[in-house]
C-alpha cells in the first residue's frame, strides 16, 4: 500500500469532492478563515486536476503572480494547500453523496462514510467522448479525447498516433496541438463546424505556425479502419453557391482522431443523488451562494459553468468557501423562498445560478457577500440581441449581446427581487430578442 | 509470442476426442459440457480472447423463450438452458437480475397480436406470463409513455452478465482439463475414417471428433472440413445505444416491442452493469466483420428510446456499438451431426446464444452420445472459486479492501482487478477488448478521459498490441 495516501477520518468540518483548482482553493480559503478541518477527497493518485495535463503556459498569473506551466501551477496548489492546513486524501472517491452531508466512499482499504458538517462539489468538467456524438464508425484504437491524449503525452510520455485530426476549435482544441507538437505528433487538420474558430479569435495563429489547416464549416461523419484509424471521412458544407447549400463528402487518411472540447459537468454523482441538476446540461442548480438544492452540499467551479479557466475556477472557489464559512457560523440565511429562472429561448445554453435564494439580510443586496454578483449564461450558437430577466411583465435587468457560443456572459443579478418579502412562486424569465 | 492456454498439469495430449472450433457463448458451454462427461477437449479460438466474435455483442437476457418459434430447436434448447443455468447459477456465481419483461403494444394493431403471443407463450409452456392493462403496466413502470395500450408480463426474463457467464464455463471446462488455444485460426483438416487431422496457424492438431462452433464462419468453416455447409450464414449487425447510469432508474422491466415480420424490434433494459440499453437495430450485410454504427440508425435507436421513455430526453449516452449475428436463410439453429464424419455444426445460433449455451451443449452432447457411449463423467468436478465479478448485483472489488484503488472511475475497475485479469492463470488478458470483458474499465461515460493513462502503464508489457 502506498505510505502517503492518507486515509480520510469519518467526521470533518468541510469535505471537497475534488482537488481541483475550485477544490483547492476552497480548501486553502477555508482553512485561512480559521475552520478546523478541511478534506479534500481525490479519487486520482495524485492532486491538481486537469492542469495537471497541460505543460504549456499561461497559469498562475491571477493565483501567484507568476507565470507557471499546468504542472507546476497544479502543483503549488496544493502545496498551498496542504501548507495551510488542509488535508488531501488522495485515491479517495466519492460513490454517494446522502442527506446531511453523509459521504460514502471508496478508498484502497474498502468502502468508508465521511460525516462532515457542509460538502463543497468542485468535480470539474470531462469533455464529450465519441459516443455522445453519435459519430459512424467502428471502434479502432487511437480515439482520444484531448484530456487523455494529454495524459499519455504528459504524464505516461506516450505517443498513441503520429498524423490525427482534432476535432473542435475550443481553447483546449488548440492546447491539443500544442500537446501534439510537444509530443512530435504533426496533426493533418482541425476541424470547425461553423466558419470561424470557437476560440478567442487571435489563437489559430498558433494552427498557422504548425502548419496544420483548420477546415471550417466541415462536419466529421464517419471514422474509417476497424483495428487503428485509416481516414475519416468529412462533410464540408459548400455555400460558394448561395442558393445551393450542398455538402461535399472528402476522406482524409489520418491514423487518429481528437476529440476536443464540448465540456459537460462531470455531475453522475449529482444525478444519482439527491441533488437538483438542471435536466438539460446536467449542471447542478445552485443559488448565488453556490448552494445546492440541499443546503448542505455546495457545488463551484467549472461543473457549474462549463467550461472556465483554471485561474476563474480557482476564484470562485475562494468565493464559495466564503460563503460555506458563514454557513458553518450559521450567517447565511436559512433555506427557504428560492426563485427559478426560467430561459423562453432556446438559444441559451443554460443560466447559473439557476435559483436565487430570497433573503431577509439587507447587506446580500449590496452584491459583496455572495458567491456569484452575475448570472453566468452561454449561447448555444453565435447570436446579436438582447438579454433581459423578467419578473411578469417587469423587466429587472437587460443587456445588449453580440455573442458567440462557449463565451460568458455576465448579467447583474437583480438585487431588488432578493428580499424576501418578495413572492417565489413566480419564476423569473430569461428572455433572449434577436436584433 | 503465441498467446497459448493450456492447463498447466497436463501435458499437451497428441489426440483429442474433440476439438472444438470457436470460443464463443456457445464453444464455452460445450467445451465445459464435454469436458465434465469425461472428454479431453481442445479449443481453438481465431481470436486473441474467448467472446471475441458474435459473442461480445449480445443483449445480454435470460430469456425464458416465451417468444421463440413452437416445436423448434431454439426453443427447447432455450428451455433447457433456463433450467440449468437456474440449477448451476449458485456453483459457479453467475450473476443474475431478475427484472422480469414487458412486452408492450403502442397501437391498438399491437394490442391485436397479443393474445396470439401469449398463446405461443402457453405452448412453449411458459406459463407464468399475463395480459396486463395499460394502466396497470403505468403503475409498475411510470416513466413509460402514456400512448401505451397493453402488454405481456413476462416475469420470469432477466439479464445476465454476457462476458461472465460464458466465461466462467470456459474456466471450469480448463480447470477440469480442457484446453484453450487463442490466436488459432484453422485453416484445413482432413477426415481419415477415425479421426480429424486440423492443420491451423499453430500446427496440426488430432482429434476424433470436431465440433464446429465458428459463430459468423460457421458456414466457412463446414466448406472447409466438409467440402459443403447445409446453410449459409447472412450477417445481422445490431446496433446499440448505451445511457449513462443515471438513466437506469427509469425503467426496471425488459421493455419488449411487438415483432413485426421482419425484425424482433428494438427493446428498452437495464444492464447487468447498471447501464440502461436501447436496440438493436437490424440491418443484413455481407461483411462479417463490419461492426460499425452510422449516426442515422444511432438517432433512429435515440428517437424510438424517446418515444417510448419520455424521460431519456435529458440522459447521457455512454456508448453506442454494434453487435453482429450470425444469422442463416433459415429461422431456426443450424445444428447439424455429420455422423459418418465425426462432426458436428452448431451454427445460425443468432441473439438467444448466451441464453441457450448450455441446452445446445445438452443437445450436441446427446446427438453424440445417441449412438454410442463413449466418455464417462468425471469422477469429482472442480468447481472455480469466485471469480472477479463485475455485475452491479454482486460486491464488487472496489468495495472491498485491498483492491489498489479505482482505476477507472466511471465503471469503479479497481487496480487489483486489472492487475488479476492481466496475470490469470487459465485465461490471462492479452488486448484492451479482453480487459474491457473481465473488468469494464473503459466502458463508461468518459470513455477513458480519465483512465487511459494510468491503464497503458499498467498493461505495457502484457499486450500485444499496446494502448
Amino acid at each position: 500500500m502506498n505510505k502517503d495516501i492518507i486515509q480520510p477520518p469519518e467526521q470533518c468540518n468541510v469535505a471537497i469532492i475534488g482537488a481541483g483548482p475550485s477544490g483547492l482553493a476552497a480548501a486553502t480559503e477555508l482553512k485561512k478563515l480559521g475552520v478546523e478541518s478541511v478534506i479534500v477527497l481525490e479519487r486520482e493518485a495524485q492532486a491538481g486536476g486537469i492542469p495537471r495535463h497541460c505543460t504549456h503556459s499561461p497559469f498562475g498569473l491571477r493565483e501567484f503572480k507568476r507565470l507557471y506551466n499546468g504542472e507546476r501551477y497544479a502543483d503549488e496548489l496544493s502545496h498551498q494547500a496542504i501548507k495551510s492546513g488542509v488535508i488531501i486524501c488522495l485515491k479517495s472517491s466519492v460513490i454517494a453523496i446522502n442527506k446531511g452531508a453523509i459521504l460514502e466512499l471508496s478508498t484502497p482499504t474498502g468502502i468508508r462514510t465521511l460525516i462532515a458538517q457542509k460538502v463543497i462539489i468542485c468535480t470539474g468538467i470531462r469533455e464529450t467522448p465519441r459516443a455522445n456524438r453519435l459519430i459512424s464508425g467502428q471502434r479502432p484504437m487511437g480515439i482520444l479525447t484531448s484530456g487523455a491524449l494529454q495524459s499519455i503525452i504528459h504524464l505516461k510520455h506516450k505517443k498513441p498516433f503520429q498524423r490525427p485530426v482534432i476535432i473542435g476549435t475550443e481553447l483546449v482544441s488548440f492546447s491539443s496541438l500544442l500537446s501534439c507538437r510537444y509530443a512530435g505528433i504533426k496533426p493533418i487538420a482541425m476541424l470547425e463546424k461553423n466558419s470561424r474558430i470557437t476560440a478567442k479569435w487571435g489563437v489559430q495563429i498558433l494552427a498557422k505556425i504548425f502548419d496544420v489547416p483548420i477546415f471550417y464549416k466541415t462536419c466529421l461523419h464517419n471514422i474509417i479502419g476497424k483495428k487503428e484509424v485509416e481516414a475519416v471521412e468529412i462533410n464540408i458544407k459548400c455555400s460558394a453557391l448561395k442558393k445551393k447549400k450542398e455538402r461535399i463528402k472528402k476522406v482524409l487518411p489520418c491514423d487518429g482522431v481528437i476529440f476536443t472540447g464540448e465540456f459537460v459537468a462531470e455531475s453522475s454523482l449529482l444525478r444519482m443523488g439527491h441533488l437538483d441538476v438542471d435536466p438539460s446540461t446536467g449542471n447542478p442548480v445552485i443559488d448565488q451562494f453556490g448552494r445546492c438544492s440541499d443546503s448542505d452540499y455546495f457545488a463551484t467551479g467549472n461543473m457549474t459553468h462549463p467550461v472556465e479557466t483554471a485561474g476563474y475556477c480557482w476564484k470562485q472557489g475562494r468565493q464559495t468557501a466564503q460563503q460555506v464559512y458563514a454557513s458553518l457560523k450559521g450567517e447565511l440565511d436559512p433555506y427557504q423562498k428560492r426563485i427559478h429562472i426560467i430561459s423562453t429561448s432556446p438559444i441559451i445554453k443554460y443560466i447559473v445560478p439557476q435559483v436565487l435564494a430570497l433573503t431577509v439580510k439587507g447587506d446580500y443586496q449590496s452584491g459583496k457577500h455572495i458567491a456569484m454578483d452575475c448570472f453566468q449564461i452561454r449561447v448555444n450558437k453565435a447570436v446579436k440581441g438582447r438579454l433581459s430577466i423578467r419578473s411578469g411583465a417587469k423587466t429587472l435587468v437587460q443587456k445588449k449581446i453580440n455573442s458567440l457560443p462557449e463565451r460568458r456572459i455576465n448579467l447583474k443579478l437583480p438585487c431588488s427581487i432578493l428580499s424576501a418579502k418578495n413572492d417565489a412562486d413566480i419564476p423569473l424569465q430569461l428572455h433572449f430578442e434577436s436584433r | 509470442m503465441p498467446i497459448t492456454t493450456q492447463y498447466p498439469k497436463k501435458q499437451k495430449t497428441a489426440h483429442y476426442d474433440i476439438i472444438i472450433i470457436g470460443a464463443g457463448s456457445v464453444g464455452c458451454a460445450i467445451a465445459r459440457k464435454f469436458t465434465l462427461e469425461g472428454a479431453q477437449v481442445l479449443i481453438l479460438e481465431k481470436g486473441t480472447d474467448i467472446l471475441d466474435g458474435a459473442s461480445k455483442g449480445n443483449s445480454a437476457i435470460l430469456h425464458t423463450g416465451f417468444d421463440a418459434p413452437p416445436d423448434s430447436i431454439e426453443q427447447s434448447c432455450i428451455a433447457d438452458s433456463y433450467q440449468e443455468f437456474m440449477s448451476l447459477r449458485d456453483k459457479l456465481h453467475l450473476p443474475l437480475m431478475k427484472t422480469g419483461a414487458l412486452l408492450l403494444a403502442w397501437t391498438e394493431d399491437e394490442a391485436d397480436q397479443l393474445d396470439g403471443i401469449l398463446k405461443k407463450a402457453q405452448y412453449n409452456n411458459v406459463n407464468d406470463t399475463q395480459r396486463l392493462s395499460a394502466k396497470v403496466i403505468l403503475n409498475k413502470e411510470p416513466q413509460l409513455a402514456s400512448h401505451l395500450k397493453a402488454g405481456i408480463y413476462i416475469p420470469k426474463e432477466s439479464l445476465i452478465d454476457p462476458w461472465t457467464t460464458p466465461f466462467v464455463y470456459m474456466y471450469q471446462a480448463i480447470e477440469n482439463g480442457a484446453q484453450l488455444i487463442c490466436c488459432c485460426e484453422v485453416s484445413n483438416g482432413q477426415f481419415d475414417g477415425e479421426k480429424w487431422q486440423l492443420e491451423t496457424s499453430q500446427g496440426k492438431f488430432k482429434a476424433t471428433t470436431v465440433i464446429n462452433c465458428a459463430g459468423l464462419y460457421g458456414d466457412l468453416i463446414d466448406q472447409q472440413l466438409l467440402g459443403w455447409s447445409a446453410f449459409q450464414i447472412n450477417p445481422r449487425k445490431g446496433q446499440f445505444i448505451v445511457y449513462d447510469t443515471p438513466a437506469n432508474r427509469l425503467i426496471h422491466s425488459i421493455i419488449l416491442p411487438v415483432p413485426n415480420k421482419t425484425s424482433k424490434g428494438v427493446l428498452i433494459c437495464q444492464t447487468i452493469f447498471g447501464k440502461l440499453l436501447v436496440g438493436p437495430s437490424a440491418e443484413d450485410q455481407d461483411d462479417r466483420e463490419d461492426a460499425s454504427v452510422t449516426t442515422e440508425t444511432l438517432q433512429m435507436l435515440q428517437k424510438k428510446g424517446e418515444e417510448l421513455l419520455p424521460a431519456l430526453v435529458n440522459e447521457s449516452i455512454n456508448a453506442s456499438y454494434a453487435g453482429i449475428c450470425p444469422a442463416t436463410q433459415f429461422k431456426d439453429y443450424q445444428i447439424h451431426y455429420h455422423n459418418k464424419k465425426n462432426y458436428v455444426s452448431v451454427s445460425g445460433i443468432r441473439s438467444t446464444g448466451l441464453t441457450a449455451a448450455l441446452g445446445i451443449a445438452n443437445y450436441v452432447f446427446l446427438q453424440l452420445q445417441k449412438e454410442k457411449s463413449i466418455y464417462s463423467p468425471l469422477d469429482t468436478i472442480i468447481y472455480p472459486k469466485r471469480l472477479n465479478q463485475i455485475a452491479e448485483c454482486e460486491t464488487r472489488d472496489w468495495q472491498k479492501e485491498g483492491n489498489q484503488g479505482i482505476v477507472c472511475h466511471c465503471e469503479r475497475a479497481t487496480e487489483r482487478e486489472v492487475v488479476t485479469a492481466l496475470e490469470d492463470a487459465h485465461l490471462p488478458v492479452n488486448s484492451l477488448d479482453a480487459l474491457k470483458r473481465r473488468t469494464r474499465v473503459t466502458m463508461g461515460r468518459c470513455q477513458s478521459f480519465y483512465c487511459s493513462a494510468r491503464l497503458a502503464e499498467i498493461t505495457e508489457t502484457y499486450f500485444k498490441r499496446p494502448i
